[in-house]
């Protein structure tokens, strides 16, 4: 048979590959190709390439299908595991950040209006000032009879207000009285008692809470100015180890306190205070530290927790000062005049202590 | 016992489904074999998207190694399809390291003939990925005439009504042409490597 050119080849190769040829056909392609082993190459070389075609095209309708199911598949496979927490949280996320917004706020507000961030600083300090509080313990029972009493009353009981007991002493003979600021801190009135029981009420004048010191005036009809105070304020720093005292109450009675001047400094340093070594209670502040001749030294303050006699008292140097800071018209025109004359000082100590008291006040905060 | 068995005639059932291109077979696979490979991968610093890649790539391999003939299921489907899985993914953890370790691999035959597969897949999907891109290369009426006549297997007194040619020599000989500029595209690219 005679040669063909590649087309007629190819041509008959195709239908010989797609089994168009009979029998008969069959067998004069394969003898040709036998004869030709050129061609024969070419027939296999063709039967392979299309093959490639065919498989191609099948490869690609079978990755067709198979992304297609497995993106049914990654469907129906996906809202089960999602339904039940995730799609809940997606619900509830926005509901979950307002309501943690709320907690947090809640919170530290209620922290700050229950006064624990005042408390935190408190308690970090060693320091105590010592203002009394007025009995908590009975003034609860007193309350809560009462509450039992009336219990059948509907009527509010009038509130008991009174919050705090400390010292004050008079500085002038026209009605000044020196006490501490913490005593005095949130008063809505202050009320001042002597040791015979008579009670003024008191202005506050000036307060100066840097040196913890406040000034009150008597502002009472019942108030009749007095002669004299018979102390004298010793504006010179005293010295280490002298003999000081003070009365002051802690409880309703005046207590008398006797000790020494143990540091001329204060709390942390403080230059404008003493260490006193004399034993000091709540309710002592205020207090006059006077020494043994009778010159009001300082004013007692506060003591040292965990430590055993630091108190502390503030130099009657810080008292001036405040008293010169004082502006003129917080004090209409009664002018703060010093006692220079010093009744005390060939007295013995009980002496004293009976000519000084009558000028020593219970300080009531309510 | 019975339960064995049967599970090898569900792993022919599905090797000849996907010889056939039965897209039951192929769910079929998945439902069975997909959620233990998409664990493995999950596992070990996968997602579920990257399993999904994987587990199609896996089901390729497999679809080569049928289309070939040569596939002879040696031990369970299962097996087959995790050691492929496992050494893909480990390829996909270590892409862009120079050599990862064999030796990490616990089972150390099993893991030889799935490389041998993916290997093979490889140059064949290779080769077969140029034949679709060459032959969409062509564009029309080209594409068609090949695709017609040998893939669908049409005559040419079809194609010669489908293209409006006035008499069957003139589609042969287009035909020709058209099968030439493949074999021409696809070797070009070819050697070219």
């Amino acid at each position: 048979m005679k040669d063909l050119n590649e087309q007629d080849f190819l041509e008959w190769a195709d239908a010989y590959l797609r089994e168009e040829l009979s029998e008969e056909e069959k067998r004069q392609f394969e003898a040709y190709c036998e004869a030709n082993p050129v061609q024969k190459e070419l027939l296999e070389w063709h039967q392979t390439f299309v093959g490639d075609l065919k498989k191609a095209d099948a490869r690609v309708n079978f990755q067709r299908d198979l992304i297609r199911i497995a993106q049914g598949y990654g469907k129906s496979y996906q809202p089960k595991s999602t339904t039940k927490v995730i799609s809940l949280w997606d619900r509830l996320k926005l509901n979950a950040a307002v309501a943690a917004a709320i907690a947090i706020v809640s919170v530290f507000s209620t922290l700050w209006l229950t006064g624990y961030y005042k408390n935190l600083k408190k308690t970090t300090s060693d320091y105590s000032a010592l203002r009394r509080d007025m009995n908590t313990v009975k003034r609860n029972v007193n309350a809560q009879n009462a509450a039992i009493q009336n219990i059948h009353n509907t009527k509010d009981n009038a509130k008991e207000t009174m919050h705090y007991g400390a010292t004050g002493f008079m500085i002038t003979k026209n009605g000044y009285v020196v006490t501490n600021y913490h005593v005095i801190t949130g008063a809505d009135s202050v009320h001042l008692q002597n040791h015979k029981g008579e009670s003024f009420k008191a202005n506050i004048v000036f307060t100066n809470p840097e040196k913890d010191l406040a000034i009150l005036h008597i502002n009472d009809s019942t108030f009749k100015s007095i002669k004299s105070i018979p102390y004298t304020f010793k504006k010179q720093d005293s010295d280490m180890g002298e003999d000081v005292y003070t009365i002051g109450f802690p409880r309703d009675e005046a207590v008398y306190g006797q000790g020494y001047l143990s540091s001329s400094t204060g709390y942390a340093g403080d230059t404008l205070a003493y260490q006193i070594s004399i034993p000091v209670n709540p309710g002592n502040s205020g207090g006059p530290l006077l020494d043994k001749e009778g010159n009001v030294i300082g004013i007692i303050s506060g003591k040292q927790k965990g430590l055993d006699g630091a108190a502390f008292a503030i130099k009657t140097k810080a008292l001036m000062e405040t008293l010169n800071s004082i502006p003129a018209d917080s004090l209409n025109g009664k002018n703060v005049v010093l006692n220079n004359k010093n009744l005390l000082h060939n007295l013995s100590r009980t002496d004293q202590i009976k000519k000084l008291q009558d000028y020593i006040y219970i300080v009531k905060v309510y | 016992m019975s339960k064995g068995k049967s599970d090898i005639q569900i792993d022919s059932k599905i090797i000849d489904g996907i010889r056939e291109g039965n897209n039951l077979a192929i769910e079929q696979l998945y439902q069975i074999h997909f959620p233990p490979i998409a664990q493995m991968i999950v596992n070990n610093r996968g997602s579920r998207e990257e399993a999904q890649d994987i587990f199609q790539e896996t089901v390729m391999v497999l679809y080569t190694k049928i289309n070939e003939g040569d596939f002879v299921l040696s031990s369970k489907l299962q097996t087959f399809l995790y050691a492929v899985s496992k050494r893909l993914w480990l390829k996909h953890l270590t892409r862009g390291e120079a050599r990862y370790h064999k030796d990490s691999i616990d089972d150390y035959g099993e893991s030889l003939a799935a490389e041998e597969a993916i290997v093979e897949h490889e140059v064949i999907e290779e080769r077969l990925l140029l034949m679709e891109s060459s032959l969409n290369g062509l564009g029309e009426p080209c594409r068609t005439i090949l695709y017609d006549f040998y893939i669908q297997g049409k005559s040419m007194t079809d194609i010669c009504e489908k293209f409006g040619y006035t008499n069957a020599d003139n589609a042969k000989t287009q035909k020709y042409k058209c099968l030439q500029r493949l074999k021409k595209v696809f070797f070009k690219v070819v050697n070219s490597y």
